[in-house]
Order: structure tokens, then C-alpha cells, then sequence
């Protein structure tokens, strides 16, 4: 079974990324499971949900306390909250940033990628210059980085899932699968290229 | 067709797969998505249902008993402070013998004010005379809502399907969504066997002395009973058409346990994890799940659960001054047993507190490293304050 775990801010619409995500994969031919993190949502305050996955029923329902790998929707988010918590060795850390963070320290031992979902969003008119919609890029950043699920699965999750915007979304996923830039493992002597 | 849905998407469509007449529900967290869905259905025409607003939830169980005294089939959902401030009507929907179906969303009772889950709310109502009946995953609750209906219509008593917080009514899954013509099939249009007709009104409610009112009491009391019976066979349908049955309870490697874990609700779920990880490792662990609560299923918990050793109760819930609820069922269930099995009480997860996989692996080595248990109830994971 692999756990994910999504960090973004109230309003960024993370709880539907997740959602997103956990229906591109039953698409996939897996079963799934995906909830937010059980509280009480402010706009703008960081926010978690989470999705599990596994060819095999999923009988565990607890929160996930050591996810295999990490969503963030806001690299603001790296300045005041610690997303490798509990995270696996080696899992990866997706990020939404134009460009790679400057101190690759606290993700020592991880996996990192990163894409400017921002301007995928905004590029492909997804809410607004202060508010970009950023979770169907994200979406497609996974989709690339685990080779899984397909494309075809995202498009149709999305065409579920999403009320407004459609084909925007499918593109803004596209183009996020086309444009991230994985870094992989970060030793700590350096970085080895993915 | 399987379909990723929220656990409270699970209850609103079962309510429109069953072609409820009238629905009437005040917004609680976490019901609230129930009420949304359901008056969202409403709006678009998706169903041909009347949606009451309300301005309590002790008006939206008046308005259904009035609705269902008419013989028409009623739906409404809650939490707890709304389900506690239900409670005179869930006396009156049970002496009235008409079949409301809820959807009760366990959520703490505050103060401290709570959101999260916890079954006190659900069980303080154990007296009222509604059937309850505890889901672990989004298809359960499904499933259960639509044989709710032909429940509660068969024995003229009101259903509670109660489903937790979160972990169960803001989670989502692939829950297999039946088509219209199946259901209509197991679920034929409502026919009271008796209402009131709007075009000829009459007086009704009238004062019972003690010379009949104890029979009416006596009346229910054996409906209750035969509620047993009638959901095994209306379950017996239910799989012939769609391949699902739960039971009223469920055994898990019981026949050569020596401990059993006693669950209901998600925990349920998750300690079918704990039980397979422990046989993996040679525990002779086994798990009884209870599905229904009232009637409480007491010969089939006694042929179970008879020649095992101990039997370790899982309460999310908690009687005070008593113990654990279920716990205090499973014991008065065996107590005239000779040589009945021991039983160990847990309190776990008020509030919504996490049961995770540890909590419940600590329950089983306690039970398994306790000739006799420490005491009535043992609280893990209590926190030094």
C-alpha cells in the first residue's frame, strides 16, 4: 500500500487534488482511499489530506502518520511547516515552486521534484493571478513522476471531478506532466540528477 | 457501477435509489454533506422528494413523523447535539410505529465542543426503541440505508444507520452504485399498513390508560425481536440480487480464537488488519464485529463467542459510571453462560482520537497478558494532564 500525503492552504482546493488523484488511480485499476485531514478549514491556513492506494482492499481507516511520499501546493508552505514529517526514506516531495528550492538540506535522503504549477494555472486561466487553481497541474506532476497513472486516467478523473474549466484543467495537467523537473535523491554531499 | 464516493454520497444515494417521499434534516457537522447532497438531488430533480426545511432537529423529526403517519416513505440524517435534541420525538417515532430511516453520524458530544467522532451520542438513545445498526466502510453504509427502509417498513419501527465521523462520512472510496430497476425490485413502493388519510382527518394520539398501554409497550418489544429474523432474510434477498451480505454480526477466525477483539464501526476495519498481521505472526486472535445494536443480537454473540477463553470489548463510547457500552452488552449477553468467556473493556478514541493499528495490538497483548482484567474499564493512551 502506498500513502501520499498533500500539504496546500485552505482554498487552494488540496482536499480536491486528493480526490482528483484518488480517482485517476481507481481509474488505473487500484483501490483507493482518500480523506482531508479531520478539521475544521480557514482559507489561506495550511491544510493536509491524504490518499492510499494498493492493488489490494484497503482495510486500514486512520490517519496516515508516515506517508511514502509528499505533495506540497505552496512552497510558502516550506517556511513554516516540516513536510518531510514521517515521510519515508526516499520518498519524493513534489513541489509547486518556478525553481528548485535554494537549501536542499531538509529534504537530505529524499526525492525531490519540482514545477511552476503557478504559471501552468495561470496560463491556462485557473483562478486568478493571487488565487492560481493549482491542483489538476499537480496532478499531472504525479502522473509523471510515478509513470502512473496514465494520462488518460487524469483526463477522465478530471472530466468527473472538476465542475468548471475542463479542458483547461486537462491542458494545465498536461503541461505540468511535460514541464517538472525532477531533481531525485538529494545526498547529502551533493545531488544526483533523476 | 463502482464509483469513488464520499461516505455521506454513499447515504444520499442509497436515500435516492430508495425513492423516498419526504426528507426533512437540520445541517450538523459532520452530517452536513448528507443535507447538501440530498437537497442538491432535490433541486435538480434528480429525486421527486419533498425537502423540509427546518429550524431544529427536533422539527425535522416531527415533521417526518407527521409525513410518515400519512404513509409515506421519510428520511432524515444527524449528529449528535442534534440527535440529543431529538430525543423526546425518537420515543414518540417508535410508540408512533412509523419507519423514519436516519442516517446518525457519531460525532462527540460536547462540551469540550467536538466535531469528531465518537458513538456516545448514537448509543445514549439505546432506550428509545429504534433499530441501530453500525457500518465499517462506504458501501456498508449504502447498502444499509436501502435495506433500512424495507426493515423498518416490515416491522413498523424507525432505523438508525450509523456510520463515523470522518473516517467513514468525509472519506472517500469505490462504492458500487446499483442501478434504479434492482433496487425497485427489492424495494417496491411503501405500503403502510396503516395511516392517516389527509382528506378526512380525524383525532389521533389519544390517551392510553394502563389498561392497554402496557400492551402497546409489549408490541413493540416483539417487533423489536422479529427485527432479528426479518433483516437475516431480507439480507438473504439482498445478496441474491446484489451479491452483498453483512450479517448481524460477523465472525472473523473465531472457531479456534482464544482471544476476540469486539468492534464496531471503522474500527472494525482496521482491527481486520490487526488480526490478519497478528495470525501472520501465529496469534490465535479472531474478531467479532457487531452490526446490529438494537435488537441487540444476544443468542448469536453467545453461540460465538461461548467456549472462547477471553473476549477483549473495543469501546468508542462511554457510559459514566458504567463502562463502555458494548462492553456492558457483550457481558450481561453472557452472563448466564456457565463458565462464560472473560471480558476485557476498552475505552478508545473519544472524540476522535485515533485507533490506529498500534492501539489496537496494545488491546490484544494486554488481554492476552491478563489473567483476569486490571479493571471494568482500562482507557489507553490517556495523556498525563
Amino acid at each position: 500500500m502506498i500513502e501520499i500525503r498533500f500539504h496546500g492552504r485552505g482554498g487552494q482546493g488540496t482536499v480536491i487534488a486528493s480526490i482528483l488523484l484518488a480517482k485517476a488511480l481507481f481509474q488505473a485499476g487500484y483501490q483507493v482511499q482518500s480523506f482531508p485531514v479531520f478539521g475544521v478549514e480557514r482559507r489561506g491556513a495550511p491544510v493536509e489530506a491524504y490518499v492510499r492506494f494498493d492493488k489490494e482492499n484497503i482495510l486500514i481507516r486512520t490517519n496516515v502518520y508516515n506517508p511514502d511520499h509528499v505533495v506540497v501546493q505552496d512552497c510558502t508552505l516550506l517556511q513554516n511547516i516540516d513536510v518531510t514529517r514521517g515521510l519515508k526514506p526516499e520518498g519524493w516531495i513534489i513541489i509547486n515552486s518556478p525553481v528548485s528550492p535554494d537549501d536542499l538540506a531538509p529534504f537530505t535522503g529524499f526525492k525531490l521534484a519540482f514545477v511552476d504549477a503557478n504559471g501552468i494555472a495561470l496560463r491556462n486561466h485557473l483562478g486568478t493571478r493571487t488565487h492560481p487553481i493549482v491542483n489538476t497541474p499537480m496532478i499531472g506532476v504525479f502522473a509523471r513522476v510515478f509513470n502512473m497513472p496514465s494520462m488518460d486516467a487524469v483526463e477522465a478523473a478530471i472530466r468527473e471531478e472538476v465542475p468548471a474549466e475542463v479542458e483547461g484543467n486537462i491542458k494545465a495537467a498536461q503541461d505540468a506532466y511535460n514541464e517538472v523537473q525532477l531533481i531525485g535523491l538529494i545526498k547529502e554531499a551533493g545531488v544526483d540528477k533523476a | 457501477m463502482k464509483r469513488v464516493l464520499e461516505g455521506s454520497q454513499a447515504v444520499a444515494e442509497a436515500v435516492r435509489l430508495a425513492k423516498v417521499d419526504v426528507i426533512s434534516a437540520y445541517p450538523i457537522t459532520p452530517q452536513t454533506h448528507i443535507v447538501e447532497f440530498l437537497s442538491e438531488y432535490c433541486a435538480k430533480g434528480t429525486m421527486n422528494a419533498r425537502f423540509l426545511r427546518v429550524e431544529s432537529e427536533h422539527s425535522a423529526l416531527a415533521t417526518l413523523i407527521g409525513a410518515a403517519t400519512t404513509g409515506v416513505r421519510t428520511f432524515t440524517a444527524t449528529s449528535s447535539q442534534g440527535l440529543a435534541l431529538m430525543h423526546e420525538l425518537l420515543h414518540w417515532t417508535t410508540g408512533a410505529r412509523v419507519p423514519v430511516v436516519m442516517a446518525e453520524v457519531n460525532r462527540a458530544l460536547g462540551p469540550g465542543w467536538n466535531i469528531w467522532t465518537d458513538q456516545t451520542d448514537s448509543l445514549a438513545q439505546r432506550d428509545t426503541g429504534w433499530i441501530q445498526l453500525y457500518c465499517e466502510n462506504g458501501q456498508e453504509v449504502l447498502d444499509t440505508i436501502i435495506q433500512a427502509f424495507r426493515l423498518g417498513e416490515w416491522v413498523n419501527l424507525p432505523v438508525m444507520v450509523v456510520l463515523d465521523a470522518f473516517f467513514l462520512s468525509h472519506t472517500y472510496e469505490p462504492v458500487d452504485v446499483p442501478d434504479q430497476e434492482p433496487v425497485d425490485h427489492f424495494l417496491p413502493p411503501y405500503e403502510p399498513k396503516f395511516q392517516v388519510d389527509t382528506k378526512d382527518p380525524r383525532a389521533f394520539g389519544s390517551l392510553v390508560a394502563p389498561n392497554a398501554y402496557m400492551e402497546m409497550r409489549y408490541n413493540i418489544a416483539e417487533a423489536m425481536e422479529e427485527a432479528q429474523s426479518c433483516f437475516q432474510k431480507i439480507e438473504d434477498e439482498y445478496k441474491g440480487i446484489f451479491g452483498r451480505r453483512y450479517g448481524l454480526v460477523e465472525p472473523v477466525y473465531c472457531d479456534d480464537a482464544e482471544i476476540v477483539l469486539v468492534t464496531s464501526g471503522t474500527i472494525t476495519s482496521t482491527s481486520r488488519q490487526v488480526i490478519n498481521d497478528l495470525r501472520a505472526r501465529g496469534e490465535k486472535v479472531g474478531l467479532l464485529k457487531i452490526k446490529l445494536f438494537r435488537p441487540f443480537p444476544v443468542d448469536i454473540i453467545r453461540q460465538i463467542l461461548k467456549s472462547i477463553p477471553k473476549v477483549a470489548v473495543i469501546d468508542r463510547n462511554i457510559s459514566f459510571g458504567a463502562s463502555g457500552i458494548f462492553a456492558q452488552e457483550v457481558r450481561a449477553a453472557l452472563c448466564n453462560l456457565a463458565g462464560h468467556p472473560l471480558v476485557f473493556g476498552y475505552i478508545v478514541g473519544l472524540g476522535g482520537r485515533d485507533v490506529t493499528t498500534d492501539v489496537l495490538e496494545d488491546i490484544y497483548w494486554r488481554t492476552k497478558n491478563n489473567n483476569v482484567p486490571e479493571k471494568e474499564s482500562i482507557w489507553l493512551g490517556l495523556q498525563e494532564v
